[in-house]
């Protein structure tokens, strides 16, 4: 078995699976009950400035979008930081890190925009023994309207500011949490380094309504009537995620910046893909919550045999391993052609790929009398539409072109790698030297 | 009474009173919201539907199904009555296992259909429990048509006739319209009065009248329906059954299984329904494993179908065949009867079993004999009492035999007989004679 210890940071945890500063994280009993789950390392529940706590809706809290079965695809969610006293949650801390020393556990932060209000609260956590901070510059609703979270994190100014602060008057590994309500993620992952940060983590939530009450004309989650953009997350945001993480893994200002991987993370594939994209390590909330803590143990087990499949013997050998190939478009091979093919033995004949084919592609797929299917090569343009449709995976599959074979469709043989950049097409084009 | 299973000859009340309730329940019992939602999701909504293809009514059943998925179950009955009017019924009787369910291509991926039938019924009994009738009258063409038979194809015809604004009497031979859905299926496949439920529902249209115990040719002679209306259509039924032909069939305690299920069907209480306490059901088709079952659960002790040919043969699914079985039927394949056997009443029927050859089905000379209080047989109808007017082609009327004279259902060529076929013979029929009407004015 493959071994999935981790370093993030100096941060040690036996796996790199943690929970996200989220619901899961804000009380010592569900800390307790995660890390007998088995998982790494908890970020506690966003704690606030000393004083009346934050006081949350008491109407729900979630709103959900749901796929075939009703499985839950994205969560959404209006609940601030923690609304618990900030001396009962430090001191939880301290006793949970006591009883856990192997496991990692990181303390989200979150208090008003002055030095002062950072210098403070970090001298306050100071002697919990947690392993580091996670800065919440993302959070996108309630706190933000109060200057904090993602109305911190929007500003790139204002992260490296508050990461400096962080930086001085704490010697604790500072991982700013980014927020993905922005237009160009790598500015404020800039912004951050700049600032001395160890590590971001990413991404928050995304503003959100998961719905529309028909009968009450109400934004959902629906709050007497009324609602507000929530903040989405669950396997629907994943590929946001992946995007953003790429960027910055292969962004050269932020090459090299540790990044913890938020965004979706369901199964040990979800987390593989994250770090393979130049996560070290993952974070989890909504699948924990909706099947419970217990998932960590097939991330666990799925990763630890993919590594063993793959003769990975630590993290570190997967972590950014698909950076290289993450370019940009520009740069694509187009002469690289590929036709689908449809298993005749593996069709169940539903015509889902002839119809999204006809209707909305390429008219490349032809229904034969006795409802098989089959590519026209002449028509196919490798858009791989009807693979995304056919309800049977391996089905259909795309088979590359070798070099020199004559595309039916273009009547060109198949030549060498050229990108638009060499395109005659591209009035910008330059010779391929 | 004290009868038991065990008490010998042909007598009611073989049960304790709570078994007949339970024994006649709903024998697939309704979906409820939640399980037809997760039912639903599972359906590809495939291009050019296999199932809708193999849909005698062509009901569009990807479309249906989205529409249960997506918590508008009234369209989805909308969408499955405008193709048949019957869909309550058909969703309970139809055998889905070699239609709609047979080809879905979850059937083909995995073994297990997308429940099309059970789909079918959740969003059909929605609506009419509502008492919703979604169907209005187009305006009064001042046609009249004549509708021979409540069956299936007749009150799809009828129903269809009346939509497009025609003024339709319908005569029935018997007391109660429905035909097979009435007297010819298993209790337990249409509980709580759902056949005369679904007429009464079906009659909310207007503008058809039903006339009942009017017999054709005894009552009503085709061609004063001819003159007296604009068009006739007669949905008559397979009325006469097929003979055993052999020695002893003239025995008290042999009789047509069909009016045996027709007795129980009309029966208040089912504990009056006398039944065998060994009964022998000879015919490989629904009605030889409805009269079976029944029997069974009336309380028979043991209860076989001998069926003469082989089990790929039977009429009855496959899915029949365990329902059967399931039940403590037992099947016996490839053997026919020789002699029914008794002194005075059914005794024992005496079997040979046959063998497939050139020539046919022949006997062999095995034979063996089954104790047997009671035989029923099912080995099909026949068309009887049609008008000497129509020329009988195959046993069957002609669809469309002469001017202003249409055919459908069991007595007509073709399709199965099937009560999705009736209906949806009934409907076409009504089209073609509303096309006929409409070109006259």
């Amino acid at each position: 078995m493959a071994n999935l210890a981790t370093n993030f940071i100096g941060i040690k945890s036996p796996n790199p699976f943690w929970l996200a500063s989220a619901p899961p994280t804000d009380k010592e009993v569900n800390v307790r009950r995660a890390y007998e789950a088995g998982w790494g390392g908890v970020v506690w529940k966003t704690l606030g400035s000393e004083g009346p706590p934050v006081v949350n809706v008491s109407g729900p809290r979630y709103g959900a979008i749901w796929g075939a079965d009703r499985r839950l695809l994205g969560l959404n969610n209006i609940e601030l930081i923690t609304d618990r006293p900030l001396e009962v949650n430090l001191r939880e801390i301290k006793q949970v890190k006591r009883d856990w020393p192997d496991r990692a556990l990181i303390i989200s932060l979150m208090v008003p925009c002055d030095e002062e209000s950072w210098c403070d609260i970090l001298s306050r956590i100071e002697d919990t023994g947690a392993d580091g901070v996670e800065l919440n510059f993302g959070c996108p609703h309630g706190m933000a309207e109060r200057g904090m979270g993602s109305a911190v994190g929007q500003v790139p100014e204002y992260i490296e500011m508050v990461t400096r602060w962080v930086k001085k008057h704490s010697r604790m590994p500072c991982i700013v949490k980014l927020t993905p309500n922005i237009t160009d993620v790598r500015k404020p992952a800039e912004a951050a380094r700049r600032g001395g940060a160890d590590a971001v983590s990413l991404i928050n939530t995304i503003n959100s309504i998961t719905g529309v009450d028909l009968d009450d004309f109400a934004p959902q989650p629906t709050i007497d009537g009324k609602g507000t953009h929530g903040g989405y997350c669950g396997p629907a945001v994943k590929p946001i995620a992946l995007n953003m993480v790429a960027e910055i893994a292969r962004h050269p200002e932020t090459q090299g910046l540790p990044i913890s991987g938020i965004g979706g993370v369901t199964t040990w594939r979800d987390a593989a893909e994250f770090m393979a994209l130049g996560a070290g390590n993952v974070q989890v909330c909504t699948a924990a919550m909706t099947y419970g803590f217990r998932v960590v143990q097939e991330m666990i087990s799925g990763l630890s045999d993919y590594m063993d499949r793959k003769g990975f013997t630590s993290t570190t050998d997967l972590v950014g391993r698909a950076v290289p190939n993450v370019t940009d478009w520009q740069y694509l091979n187009l002469n690289y052609v590929t036709k689908a093919q449809i298993s005749e033995a593996d069709c169940i004949k539903c015509g889902r790929c002839y119809i999204a084919c006809e209707d909305t592609s390429h008219q490349a797929i032809e229904m034969l009398p006795d409802r098989s299917f089959k590519v026209k090569d002449e028509e196919c343009v490798a858009c791989n539409l009807c693979v995304n449709v056919c309800p049977v995976e391996n089905c259909i599959t795309m088979v590359r072109m070798p070099k020199g074979q004559v595309d039916p469709r273009t009547g060109r043989p198949v030549g060498d790698y050229a990108n638009w950049v060499m395109h005659p097409n591209n009035p910008m084009a330059r010779a391929a030297e | 009474m004290s009868n038991s299973q065990l008490t010998p000859g042909i007598v009611p009340a073989r049960l304790p009173a709570r078994l007949y309730a339970e024994n006649f329940s709903d024998h697939q019992p309704p979906l409820g919201p939640h399980e037809a939602r997760v039912a639903a999701d599972r359906c590809y909504f495939c291009f050019d539907a296999p199932c809708m293809t193999a849909c005698p009514t062509s009901i569009d059943i990807p479309l249906f199904i989205r529409q249960i998925a997506t918590g508008t179950p009234d369209a989805a009955a909308r969408t499955i009555l405008s193709q048949n009017i019957l869909g309550g019924m058909c969703a309970r009787v139809c055998p889905t296992e070699t239609l709609c369910e047979e080809v879905c291509v979850r059937e083909t991926a995995e073994g297990k259909p997308v429940e099309i039938g059970r789909l079918q019924r959740f969003a059909a009994d929605g609506l009419m429990a509502q008492g919703i009738h979604p169907f209005t009258r187009a305006a009064s063409t001042g046609k009249r048509v004549a509708v021979v038979g409540a069956g299936p194809a007749g009150l799809a015809c009828a129903h269809r006739l009346a939509m497009k604004g025609h003024e339709v009497m319908v005569f029935e031979r018997r007391p109660k319209s429905g035909g097979l859905n009435e007297y010819g299926i298993a209790a337990y496949k249409a509980t709580n009065g759902f056949a005369q439920r679904e007429v009464e529902w079906l009659l909310k249209i207007g503008g058809i009248t039903v006339k009942n115990g009017v017999m054709l040719g005894r009552d009503v002679a085709l061609g004063d329906l001819m003159t007296d209306y604009d068009a006739v259509f007669l949905g008559i039924g397979l009325a006469g059954v097929n003979a055993l032909r052999v020695e002893g069939e003239d025995l008290p305690g042999v009789r047509d299984a069909i009016d045996f299920i027709s007795d129980l069907r009309q029966a208040t209480d089912l504990s009056t329904v006398p039944v065998g306490r060994e009964v022998v059901v000879i015919g490989g088709g629904m009605t030889a494993v409805d009269a079976a079952v029944q029997s069974k659960l009336l309380g028979a002790e043991v209860v076989s179908i001998v069926y003469r040919r082989g089990r790929e043969k039977m009429s009855a699914s496959g899915y029949e065949q365990e329902h059967a079985t399931r039940n403590g039927v037992c099947i016996i394949h490839g053997a026919a009867p020789v002699r029914v056997i008794g002194e005075g009443r059914t005794e024992a029927v005496e079997f040979a079993y046959t063998e497939e050859g050139p020539q046919g089905l022949t006997l062999s000379v095995e034979r063996f004999t089954l104790k047997a209080d009671q035989v029923f047989k099912a080995i099909g109808q026949t068309l009887a009492g049609a008008p000497q007017a129509i020329a009988v082609e195959a046993g069957k009327l002609p669809r469309h035999p002469m001017p202003k004279l249409w055919c459908g259902g069991d007595c007509a060529l073709g399709g199965e007989d099937l009560t999705v076929t009736a209906v949806a013979e009934g409907r076409d029929a009504a089209e073609e004679i509303h096309a006929a009407l409409s070109a006259a004015l």
